[in-house]
């Protein structure tokens, strides 16, 4: 191991290493900005329409269950071997763990609350957008992280399926040119990604609920409506 | 639909039923290592998570360890170990297991500190021990919650597993990272309903193990 070679990534890559962790983050982190999007609506349906929430979340446990890389090369044969095929699956995995999040957040809201916006004459839409969704925020925050730093660590897979894993694909070239200080750099790089990710919602958190007070906001990871509840297991299946 | 068609061919050749690379064969190898990384990480993680949730200390330790085992690359992990000591069992096992420890662990320590307190106090009143306190009163209000935990190390360990093939392991993984490499697509797809099949048995396993082992009257009170 030559560790004097730790950033001489090799030229079949196409990239330098902080090429490689643009690439690494754009892959990561789109998937969960597209299960945002997907996941907000979809939970709104659930918290209106009760009946659909079990039979949601025993599908999302379900998709959840099935691994990785059984899932990108059945996609294989539809979208190729390309990006697009490792952020798919990454997209739905993280919506299994927003929708949940979104859902106990929404719920999370107290009925007086509710009930005095509606009395202010706030309607559905500003009501939801205003009282419900801010109210909501520890919640989201908490789905979103952990959706995050899995998408960030499951990249690394796609370069099973030609070379897609952006800071995985380190993981290759360590073996092929026996170079193991690579697979040091892909391990160390990625997981530093995450953590650093994961600060940074930390901070949004903070940014976005200047009403929690700092004690609680500091030392619990966890806002108090969301208890690790059977309900919500997706939020601890996130690590792999 | 392209994709039943190839999971029809590999399902319905003979040649994939026998020998070292057959079904039987590669199912009992996943199983055998998903197990085996499953008990000793249960070893590790269930002792330390009820007796750090007894006595309700380290929960800041525990949800350290929580994020840095999802920070840490799964694939990256078990290609560095790999790397560092040479192709067999044992650099496969370590990241497995380091992998499920975790989530076992902190979802034990959660389980046991959400029992409701009154229950435990009555039984400290009692004059039971604080061993019985624990296995007899806490562990069974806790168990929804730490299977819960387990079934998630148990996900993982297999969707891991599968991943090991790239680094020589046996099991249900083979066919997929073979059949990329010979550009045999219907093995890839014969392989990965293989491992999505075994993902959803151990969903039903864990299910099942809940009904069997919770008490009635925890289920009816959660």
């Amino acid at each position: 191991m030559n560790w004097n070679r730790f950033f001489d990534i090799p030229s079949d890559l196409q990239h330098d290493w902080l090429g490689l962790i643009g690439l690494h983050l754009r892959e990561a982190l789109l998937p969960v900005l597209g299960g945002l999007l997907l996941a907000l609506p979809l939970a709104q349906l659930c918290v209106r329409l009760r009946w659909l929430y079990p039979p949601v979340l025993w599908l999302t446990t379900v998709l959840y269950a099935i691994p990785s890389l059984a899932f990108f090369v059945v996609l294989i044969d539809y979208t190729g071997q390309t990006e697009l095929t490792v952020m798919i699956p990454l997209t739905v995995y993280s919506l299994v763990v927003l929708v949940p999040a979104i859902v106990d957040g929404v719920r999370s809201v107290p009925q007086e609350t509710l009930a005095a916006a509606t009395a202010m004459g706030f309607g559905p839409v500003r009501r939801y957008v205003q009282v419900q969704l801010p109210i909501a925020v520890p919640a989201i925050i908490a789905g979103l992280r952990v959706a995050t730093v899995s998408s960030i660590s499951l990249v690394s897979v796609g370069m099973l399926i030609g070379n897609q894993g952006a800071l995985g694909n380190l993981l290759h070239d360590a073996q092929i040119y026996n170079r193991p200080e690579l697979a040091w750099n892909s391990v160390i790089t990625s997981a530093a990604l995450a953590v650093l990710a994961d600060a940074a919602l930390v901070g949004v958190r903070i940014l976005l609920t200047p009403w929690m007070p700092s004690a609680t906001r500091g030392a619990k990871s966890r806002p108090a409506g969301v208890r690790p509840e059977p309900a919500v297991p997706a939020l601890e299946d996130a690590a792999r | 639909m392209n994709v039943i068609n190839f999971i029809n061919a590999f399902f319905s050749d003979g040649a994939h039923w026998h020998g070292y690379d057959g079904i039987p064969t590669r199912l009992w190898e996943h199983v055998q290592y998903s197990l085996e990384a499953l008990a000793i990480a249960a070893a590790i993680g269930l002792p330390i998570g009820l007796i750090t949730g007894h006595y309700g200390r380290g929960g800041n330790v525990l949800s350290l360890v929580a994020t840095a085992g999802r920070a840490l690359p799964t694939f990256g992990l078990l290609v560095v170990t790999t790397l560092a000591l040479g192709f067999g069992m044992l650099p496969v096992m370590i990241p497995l297991v380091v992998l499920a420890v975790p989530p076992i662990l902190v979802t034990t320590y959660e389980a046991m500190r959400s029992v409701d307190p009154p229950p435990v106090d009555a039984a400290r009143g009692m004059g039971m021990r604080e061993s019985d306190i624990l296995l007899r009163v806490e562990l069974p209000v806790a168990l929804p919650l730490i299977l819960g935990g387990m079934r998630s190390a148990a996900i993982q360990i297999v969707s891991t597993a599968t991943i090991a093939a790239y680094v020589s392991l046996g099991g249900l993984g083979r066919y997929i990272v073979d059949g990329l490499y010979q550009h045999d697509y219907e093995k890839v797809v014969g392989g990965a309903t293989l491992v999505a099949g075994m993902a959803l048995a151990t969903l039903a396993v864990f299910w099942a193990a809940t009904k069997l082992t919770v008490s009635p009257g925890v289920r009816r009170s959660s």
